[in-house]
């Protein structure tokens, strides 16, 4: 994929020939030395409200001239406690709030939390749910790479490509409304399946979008994949080796870019995606070229799994059939005084789970996403906590943009990912 | 996921390592936990990373769990991985609350102030460096203190907020919000 690559994770000074006069500027003061008025380090304050980091992220970046020499991530502007939140609130009323956090993948999310609840359960989801599950979220994924395409693609100067990435999005909008009546936060996922099972029509939809998509990405890479301007942006920016990546905790595309073929869809399936035939894309070297061909291929591998799941679509229930955790059929509220007491029980009180806690990971668009949920044996979660990966990825930031240049940074942010509400919560 | 027993012999193996660090063990939905003494973290956490046929070198996650009313008060959860063979273990550091004995139950939680003793634990973001950013995260929401962070502020909340938000018994909506129509109803609001 590329041609000979200078010294990753070097000084960008180190490689023009500028003079570097022993090591950073900050290490240079604290020896005693006296700078020249350009190699003084110069603090700014990038953000919160900047159009390059892709929500309410503050930055705090010491430079020496162009060159990056510190950064710090200042987070929590958009923290609206939702974590706190969720113990106030009956189980099945929390889906709708965790939701909200990580807004570009809502179904990973509800996925999440639902799973980690059918796990404290031991609740079985019928194969359809499944099916329909696995559906939703790869369909999800491609939308969040589409917003982070165009966006990124943005930021490094494509204009064009946030208005092709968005008609696209809006096609799965238009899918999710369709099939769950809302465009996002739809709420779909239940403890025990899904809301509801696909209207008439939603695999003709779904299909038409499945047979264009391939060429419409076949499209973005005719405009990025050799682009100019767009790989001198990206190649060997950013690299950062896959030992450190992985002290950091990061997962996700950032992980397979460096090359470690890491993805919980495969390594420990769940849901129905053992069923389902589809490749992990890796990269080579791990720089913000690398970022952008796994994802685009990703959006390729889920394109598979959707059309896979629409033509296997197994047929039966949507949702488990536990009397004492989903509600009721509509049409047996009129006739059967059992499921009207249940379905009194269910939206007031809501259901109970035993005690215990779990751990649920799931593969989001951006890595590992995790809900730990503690359980009391009452209808209320004592604890739920969100992994996000956009907050542990955060991490990785001062290690891609040291030594680069500040153009640089926003190229690294942007092949980075990071969902403000995510990290945020 | 190592099995029951498989978790037992782990904590066999630790207790032999660093005499008694492991408190306990459960294991339930097929996911084990060791119960470990927050004192001997630092020393579990590297034998389960650098033992070999342990190998658990990946942190997945860390959080805070207060389980009030019951003893002892706080966990720190440790997500550990093994990539190759993809399976999991928790950790749980059980933490007493040293603030329980001074604390009069009506105080006003929003407002607690200064000279509040606050549970302490090794970071370990010395072992596993994308501890740092979950550590400050445990730190803000239960005021868990961890020693030996490099950068041991707030991270979410803002940084002169008192409290500790996630614990139990801080209410939800505990912090009146001002606007110019009521704050005459509050006087003093700011102190």
């Amino acid at each position: 994929m590329h041609e000979s690559a200078p010294a990753h994770g070097g000084d960008v000074l180190a490689e023009t020939g500028e003079e570097v006069i022993g090591t950073s500027p900050i290490e240079r003061t604290a020896a005693g030395e006296t700078l020249g008025p350009e190699q003084e380090l110069f603090t700014i304050n990038f953000g919160p409200h900047h159009p390059a980091t892709h929500g309410v992220l503050r930055l705090l970046v010491s430079l020496e001239g162009e060159v990056v020499r510190d950064l710090k991530p200042v987070v929590g502007y958009v923290h609206t406690g939702i974590e706190k939140s969720c113990e106030d609130k009956s189980y099945w009323k929390v889906i709708p709030f965790v939701e909200r956090m990580d807004y570009l993948s809502y179904f990973f999310n509800m996925e999440a939390f639902v799973g980690c609840v059918e796990r404290l359960l031991e609740l079985e989801v019928p194969p359809r749910a499944s099916y329909l599950r696995v559906l939703h979220m790869e369909l999800n994924r491609i939308h969040s790479h589409l917003v982070w395409l165009g966006t990124s693609a943005l930021d490094l100067g494509a204009m064009s490509m946030f208005f092709y990435c968005f008609r696209d999005r809006d096609r799965i909008l238009d899918l999710f409304e369709m099939s769950t009546g809302q465009r996002m936060h739809t709420r779909y996922f239940q403890v025990g399946g899904v809301f509801e099972d696909i209207p008439l029509g939603f695999a003709h939809n779904l299909k038409a979008f499945l047979a264009e998509m391939p060429t419409r990405l076949d499209q973005y890479e005719a405009i990025l994949n050799r682009n100019e301007i767009f790989l001198e942006r990206t190649r060997n920016v950013g690299v950062v080796s896959r030992e450190r990546l992985l002290d950091l905790g990061v997962t996700g595309p950032l992980l397979r870019a460096a090359g470690e073929p890491w993805d919980l869809r495969k390594v420990t399936p769940y849901e129905s995606y053992a069923d389902f035939d589809f490749n992990i894309p890796v990269g080579t070297v791990g720089d913000g070229y690398d970022r952008y061909r796994v994802r685009v291929q990703e959006m390729r591998e889920s394109v598979r799994i959707v059309e896979q799941a629409i033509e296997g679509l197994p047929e039966g229930p949507w949702i488990a059939d536990d009397r004492k955790v989903v509600l009721p059929p509509r049409d047996e509220l009129s006739t059967s005084m059992e499921a009207l007491i249940h379905h009194f029980k269910l939206v007031t009180e809501g259901f109970r789970v035993p005690p215990g806690e779990a751990y649920f990971p799931i593969e989001s668009p951006r890595g590992e996403l995790g809900c730990f949920t503690v359980a009391d044996g009452s209808a209320k979660p004592v604890r739920v906590h969100i992994r996000d990966p956009s907050f542990v990825n955060l991490q990785s930031l001062r290690d891609q943009c040291i030594g680069g240049y500040i153009a640089d940074l926003i190229q690294n942010l942007a092949m980075l990912d990071p969902i403000l509400g995510g990290i945020d919560r | 996921m190592p099995d029951a027993p498989g978790l037992e012999l782990i904590a066999q193996e630790l207790n032999g390592a660093a005499e008694g660090s492991v408190l306990g063990t459960y294991h339930e939905h097929g996911q084990g936990c060791l119960i470990v003494n927050p004192e001997r973290i630092l020393d579990v956490l590297s034998w389960l990373r650098d033992t070999p046929g342990q190998e658990y070198h990946f942190l997945s996650s860390l959080h805070g769990v207060d389980y009030l009313p019951a003893e002892p008060r706080f966990g720190v959860v440790y997500e550990l991985l093994n990539m190759p063979r993809a399976e999991r273990l928790r950790l749980r550091a059980a933490l007493a609350d040293p603030g329980a004995s001074a604390s009069e139950p009506d105080r006003p939680r929003t407002r607690s102030g200064g000279g509040e003793r606050l549970p302490e634990i090794d970071s370990c973001v010395s072992l596993f460096a994308g501890a740092e950013f979950p550590e400050r995260e445990v730190y803000d929401f239960f005021g868990i203190v961890f020693r030996g962070h490099p950068d041991m502020r707030r991270i979410l909340m803002p940084e002169e907020y008192v409290g500790w938000p996630q614990r139990r018994d801080f209410p939800v909506g505990g912090e009146p919000v001002i606007f110019t129509r009521n704050e005459p109803e509050m006087p003093r609001w700011f102190e």
